[in-house]
């Protein structure tokens, strides 16, 4: 490469076209297939393509539009796969939901979806367009870390539903503020080892081939980490305490580079489970369900709900039932919430399931391309996290769900029923579009900086 | 910083790749296990989510489907339930299924293979419901199911030259659309059915075993015939009058006169136990066996396609014991259809062929998956022999045992027995009539039948095959010979 001779060279950013058309090609896309299952499960179930398709997808459409629009104004280089796959999904899974809701009479989880959705989206919009810079974010962790624990704190006083106090119900709506911790958290670890890392990395005593930290620099985010934690296990919320373990470690990982939080991570991990696991009675069922999946019909009680997951799964085969053909509902009550997933793989088949991973993929990768084209390590942090948020959860859930690891209650995002979840996701999805913008923003983002409170710096 | 986010991302990958190949593990290599779990209920909702295909007489349905709306949606309904009970049997979403239900199930159900295009192999979608076309004459069913009027018994009717199974009737029968479904009206009329001391869901047809009397004398001649202890059917035979069981002191009677000394003709067409029970000892144990396996005695395997129970014929005995079972009585017990079988060897000049209920089965839109034809049982005697026992068993209608069977401007055909029954024979006897006819211009004999009535209302001195049986056997020839 020859060198630059002009004084005003342009930065070392790869000039990227804006790709707003190509976004909006997508949504289209995005809308006709959610369109397409919804007409699916229609002719599936009753023989004809359902009224108020064309309603259900001008609904669909609008809220797509209303998205692109805001992305438009505020975020005209942000990335411009995320929100088509954001709107799929949430597409897709209205569509299941709705095909659910056919086999339990007098239920309208779908259209009390939709209406999540359309909040969700409404913040989605909203936090485009307020939120100019995400760095402003920065200023904030520690009030994000303190509103993250309110939010966690505040279901305690109402009753457990199945078995987990995470939901705070009121006027016939229910919330699971802990679903939007998560994002508060990702904020805080971002900022806090975006000012800290190299305290974290390269101070302290040293053991064996292990640097350890100085309290003052390890103590705030342990506390505040141990907190959530024995919070989420007070609440007998595991899989969220699994996710944020997973990224507590993924994050100082990144923000470190040491190999070795890694180890530790696994190892306390491991650890944790396992005390928990035959400790805590709700727990050790669900170990006990992974290991012997069909304990349950030897017993003569029938098949449990993870033995139904399977069958479902196992009768999607390679290529589905197709939509409205399968009998997901078998699996009862949690069919529309932790076991959608089941529907998809019953009814799309392994091919259909492959293509549902493939977008949450896509959607984690996106994510991890925007850190890798940030140049603040705030924002770097940030990407990475809410990436591996939506990889954690789904991995979870859909690992939970195919047997491959014990189930912990935890939403599919997009796809599950629950509007806490879909709200979040949606907010987490703005949140990537806000940092893909500025790390595809063709100019330096470096001088910014300077706006930032906490310490920082850059490799 | 960038490395350990490409680390990172390599680590998120990692978890799609474990998802992705566990995926593949359930839905691809342990999916069939899964969906043969009998704990998992896709195959009775998909077995039952799709109407059943028919069960076809002459072209119409005996049986119907209807769509309950319930999650095991369609239920099968019946037309003429108990009439056609031994022949469709039931299909039901608790009990399963049996008979022709339960033999042709993979073509009803839509599930076999030959229902599938080429291509279908690629798809796992269940085909629709095919139809099962049955050999039943419903005229000749109904004559039948008439002719009983609901006294215990059983009728079963072939076509000599085909094998093809015209009518099968139990009675008393009992409507199997009572059993469809899941209700409570379900389990109720099974316990009621099963409590029933008259066993109405016993397929008396095919499915239970009679001392078949003297009607088994067919038989035993055929194979004194065949073997030579007899060449000339008209000759006088050594048997004395009484008749004294080889080896013991007892004396076997006789109901008929004459009998000392008689032809094979003559005990053919009176009946004479002596004459008979010596001729099976003449012949011998082994050539008695070979005999009776010709017509289908002591065969298990024997499908129509339903299964036949086994008629017995002993395969140790002594000469008394020989004696006795060579005129149908100590172990020998026969079915209605195996005693069908020996009139339909006999009309058809000795070749037996292989009975068949379901001529073919279709597809949904009636183009023919599978078809079953005539085919040779065994060659049961010799021609000549046929042709000697036609013509004993023509005298027996026409101036024997059996003169109540007979059709004017028909040739008719026939063998009467009368079983004793129970211990010390007090129980009733079974009252049995084998018979074949050929209408006056016919090259063959059109039908043979076997009727067995197990009567325990009537005296129990006027039951004889002659008085009960052959009266329903008369009218079901007619029914066949009818058109």
């Amino acid at each position: 490469m020859t060198a630059p001779t002009a004084a005003d060279v342009p930065p070392p950013v790869p000039r990227l076209a804006k790709r707003r058309g190509v976004e909006l090609s997508l949504l289209v896309c995005a809308v006709l297939v959610s369109v397409y299952g919804y007409a699916g499960v229609g002719l599936a179930k009753s023989g004809a393509v359902p009224p108020d398709a064309t309603r259900h997808g001008a609904g669909l459409g609008l809220l797509a539009l209303l998205a692109h629009l805001a992305v438009r104004k505020r975020a005209p280089h942000a990335d411009p796969l995320l929100l088509p796959i954001a709107v799929l999904l949430n597409g897709l899974g209205l569509v299941l939901i709705h095909r659910l809701d056919l086999e339990t009479p007098h239920s309208g989880a779908a259209a009390t979806q939709l209406v999540w959705s359309t909040i969700g989206v409404g913040l989605f919009t909203a936090v485009v367009l307020a939120l100019r810079d995400h760095r402003v974010l920065q200023r904030y962790a520690y009030l994000s870390a303190a509103s993250a624990l309110a939010l966690m704190a505040v279901p305690i006083p109402f009753p457990a539903v199945n078995g987990a106090k995470i939901w705070i119900r009121a006027g016939g709506l229910s919330f699971q503020p802990g679903e939007f911790a998560k994002i508060l958290f990702a904020v805080f670890f971002a900022g806090y080892l975006a000012a800290n890392r190299h305290a974290l990395a390269y101070t302290g005593r040293r053991v064996w081939r292990l640097q350890l930290p100085t309290g003052r620099v390890l103590g705030p985010i342990v506390a505040i980490w141990l907190l959530s934690v024995g919070l989420l296990v007070l609440e007998r919320d595991l899989g969220t305490s699994l996710l944020f373990f997973g990224l507590f470690v993924i994050m100082l990982y990144v923000a470190t580079g040491r190999t070795g939080w890694i180890a530790v991570g696994l190892l306390l991990a491991a650890a944790g489970a396992a005390a928990v696991g035959s400790l805590e009675p709700h727990v050790h069922s669900r170990v006990q369900d992974w290991l012997h999946p069909f304990a349950s019909i030897e017993a003569g009680q029938g098949p449990g709900q993870l033995a139904q997951s399977l069958f479902a799964f196992a009768a999607g085969g390679m290529l589905g039932t197709g939509l409205g053909a399968g009998h997901s509902i078998l699996i009862g009550f949690a069919a529309k919430s932790d076991f959608i997933l089941a529907t998809a793989g019953e009814e799309l088949g392994l091919a259909g399931l492959t293509a549902v991973f493939l977008l949450y993929a896509l959607l984690v990768a996106r994510g991890y391309h925007a850190a890798l084209a940030l140049s603040d390590p705030f924002g770097r942090l940030l990407a990475v996290g809410l990436a591996s948020i939506l990889a954690l959860q789904v991995f979870v859930i859909a690992g939970g769900v195919t047997g491959l690891i014990p189930l912990t209650g935890m939403a599919m995002p997009f796809l599950a029923q629950g509007g806490s979840s879909v709200v979040t996701n949606w907010v987490i999805v703005a949140l990537l579009i806000r940092v893909s913008d500025s790390a595809r923003t063709p100019r330096p983002a470096v001088e910014s900086d300077a706006i930032t409170p906490v310490r920082t710096g850059s490799r | 910083m960038i490395r350990y986010i490409r680390r990172a991302a390599a680590c998120c990958l990692l978890l799609l790749v474990a998802l992705l190949v566990n995926a593949a593990r359930v839905q691809v290599l342990q999916a069939d296990a899964l969906d043969a779990d009998p704990a998992n209920r896709r195959t009775t909702l998909a077995r039952y989510g799709q109407p059943r295909g028919d069960i076809l007489v002459e072209g119409d349905a005996v049986t119907g489907s209807k769509d309950t709306g319930q999650p095991l949606r369609y239920e099968r309904t019946y037309t003429d339930g108990p009439l056609y009970a031994p022949i469709t049997g039931y299909a039901s979403q608790v009990y399963g299924t049996t008979l022709v239900e339960a033999a042709e199930d993979p073509v009803l159900s839509g599930t076999s293979p030959l229902l599938k295009p080429l291509w279908g192999g690629l798809t796992r979608k269940r085909q629709r419901g095919g139809d099962a076309v049955t050999t039943i004459r419903a005229g000749v069913q109904r004559a039948a199911y008439r002719g009983l009027a609901g006294r215990r018994g059983a009728v079963a009717a072939l076509e000599p030259g085909t094998g093809r199974i015209l009518a099968l009737v139990s009675s008393p029968s009992y409507d199997p659309g009572r059993l469809s479904g899941t209700g409570r009206a379900v389990k109720g009329a099974w316990a009621a059915l099963n409590a029933d001391p008259d066993q109405p869901m016993l397929d008396r047809a095919i499915r239970q075993t009679y001392p078949p009397g003297s009607a088994f004398k067919i038989v035993t001649a055929a194979a004194a015939l065949d073997a030579g202890a007899v060449t000339d059917v008209d000759a006088p035979t050594t048997t004395p009058d009484p008749y004294v069981l080889p080896g013991t002191t007892t004396a076997l009677p006789n109901e008929a006169d004459g009998c000392g000394k008689a032809s094979l003709a003559y005990a053919v067409v009176v009946s004479c136990n002596s004459v008979m029970a010596h001729l099976g000892v003449k012949v011998g144990l082994p050539g008695i066996l070979e005999a009776v396996g010709r017509f289908g005695f002591n065969d298990t395997r024997l499908r129509i396609p339903s299964g036949v129970a086994r008629s017995n014929f002993d395969r140790k005995m002594g000469p008394d014991q020989l004696a006795l079972s060579s005129i149908g009585q100590f172990d020998t017990t026969a079915t209605p259809l195996q005693m069908a079988m020996v009139a339909a060897a006999v009309a058809n000049g000795g070749e037996l062929k292989y009975p068949y209920l379901v001529e073919r089965t279709t597809t949904a839109r009636g183009t023919t998956v599978a078809q079953n034809g005539p085919r040779t049982y065994r060659q049961a005697m010799n021609p000549t022999t046929a042709a000697q026992l036609q013509r004993l068993m023509v005298d027996v209608v026409e101036k024997g045992t059996g003169t109540n069977a007979a059709i004017p401007g028909a040739k008719v055909g026939g063998k009467t027995g009368t079983a004793q029954n129970g211990v010390g024979n007090r129980g009733h006897p079974y009252a049995w009539f084998i018979s074949w006819a050929q209408a006056a211009d016919a090259g063959q004999p059109a039908v043979a039948v076997a009727v067995v009535v197990e009567d325990a209302e009537a005296n129990r001195a006027d039951i004889s095959g002659g008085g009960d049986a052959a009266p329903i056997a008369k009218a079901v020839m007619e029914a066949a010979l009818a058109e």
